[in-house]
């Protein structure tokens, strides 16, 4: 089951420093479509390689918020790619889905 | 203590930067988002301890505590622990945390940094002041001294060695090895069985040889990785 992103991690670590908090959440959302972008386009022209290394990026910030089901998806997912593989893609893509559409929520 | 934090990624540098704040004596001097940016300013600057994330593209963090000559105390930061592992080879490491990184686990990690008993090299602070500026060589009963700065060649010549300084030229009855023992490594570094050079007043390199003022100084192929190694490239 994926798992729902959340802040709560972000919350804790920034405690009453709200100008971290929204600062990381900026960082956040920048970088996210840019490396769900990058991903996409290297799973299109089958660089399995530098996909993988697209999902480790990604997949710290499935950490980051929360998503402790969605990372160990893609820690195997990342394995897959560099295997070549790519039978767990769907589900990953439906993790970046989520998160893209959280995003936009705060 | 001082620290410099290394992480590809911008969150886990905000992160760890976010938590160094909460430590009242802990400051962040720089982060990198590679490791051979961080070669270089460790060339010029040391810290107390580093935050280094084990897995970076091209350069892992596992490859740049090898490459350290005197590594201070160095904290992994990892999310797959089997990597962690790997990393507690080395002597310097003295602790590795999974992200995300709590800090309650972080202030743990601090504690572990402050009882490690890790031989660590002195600040540069502590260098300048300990190792002193001058040379005082020994010719015809005189002591004459020399600025460090000011020496740019040393050449083994017999029983002698010749002192090349930017204003004068002196001529010691010593040797190569001897006068080494004095001369501090931040520097100076011998390129060659008959030389030790002042490698801040090189001007040029080529294959074979160093241009520092106008001396033409050989480098030997054992010697040549190590200057290599020293030097801020680019």
């Amino acid at each position: 089951m994926i798992d729902q992103p959340n802040l709560k991690y972000v919350d804790e670590l920034a405690g009453d420093d709200a100008a971290f908090r929204g600062q990381f959440i900026d960082i956040i959302k920048s970088e996210f479509p840019v490396e769900k972008q990058e991903y996409f386009e290297f799973v299109e022209s089958s660089k399995d390689r530098e996909a993988a290394e697209m999902v480790h990026k990604l997949k710290h910030k499935f950490n980051i918020l929360g998503m402790e089901n969605a990372y160990r998806l893609a820690v195997a997912y990342e394995m897959e790619l560099l295997d070549g593989k790519r039978d767990i893609k769907s589900k990953f893509d439906e993790v970046l889905e989520i998160i893209e559409q959280y995003i936009k929520t705060i | 203590m001082n620290c410099i934090i290394i992480d590809d990624e911008s969150t886990a540098r905000a992160i760890v930067k976010q938590l160094c704040s909460k430590i009242p004596d802990l400051d962040v001097v720089e982060e990198f988002d590679n490791a051979i940016s961080a070669i270089k300013f460790l060339n010029q600057q040391t810290v107390d301890v580093i935050f280094l994330d084990i897995q970076m593209p091209g350069f892992s963090g596992v490859d740049f505590v090898q490459t350290l000559k005197n590594p201070p105390k160095v904290v992994m930061t990892t999310s797959d622990t089997d990597f962690a592992i790997a990393a507690y080879e080395y002597e310097c490491i003295v602790d590795y945390l999974v992200k995300p990184i709590t800090f309650d686990r972080f202030e743990k990690s601090i504690v572990k940094i402050k009882n490690s008993k890790v031989k660590q090299a002195p600040s540069t602070a502590e260098q300048n002041s300990s190792e002193g500026k001058d040379l005082y060589i020994n010719i015809d009963r005189r002591l004459i001294k020399l600025k460090l700065d000011d020496i740019l060649v040393i050449e083994a010549k017999g029983d002698y060695i010749d002192i090349k300084t930017v204003n004068e030229d002196y001529r010691v009855h010593t040797t190569l090895k001897k006068i080494k023992e004095k001369l501090p490594e931040r520097l100076f570094l011998q390129i060659h069985r008959s030389y030790i050079i002042n490698f801040t007043k090189i001007i040029d390199i080529e294959d074979n040889s160093v241009l520092i003022a106008k001396n033409v100084v050989p480098i030997s192929r054992s010697n040549r990785p190590e200057l290599m190694r020293r030097l801020n490239l680019l």
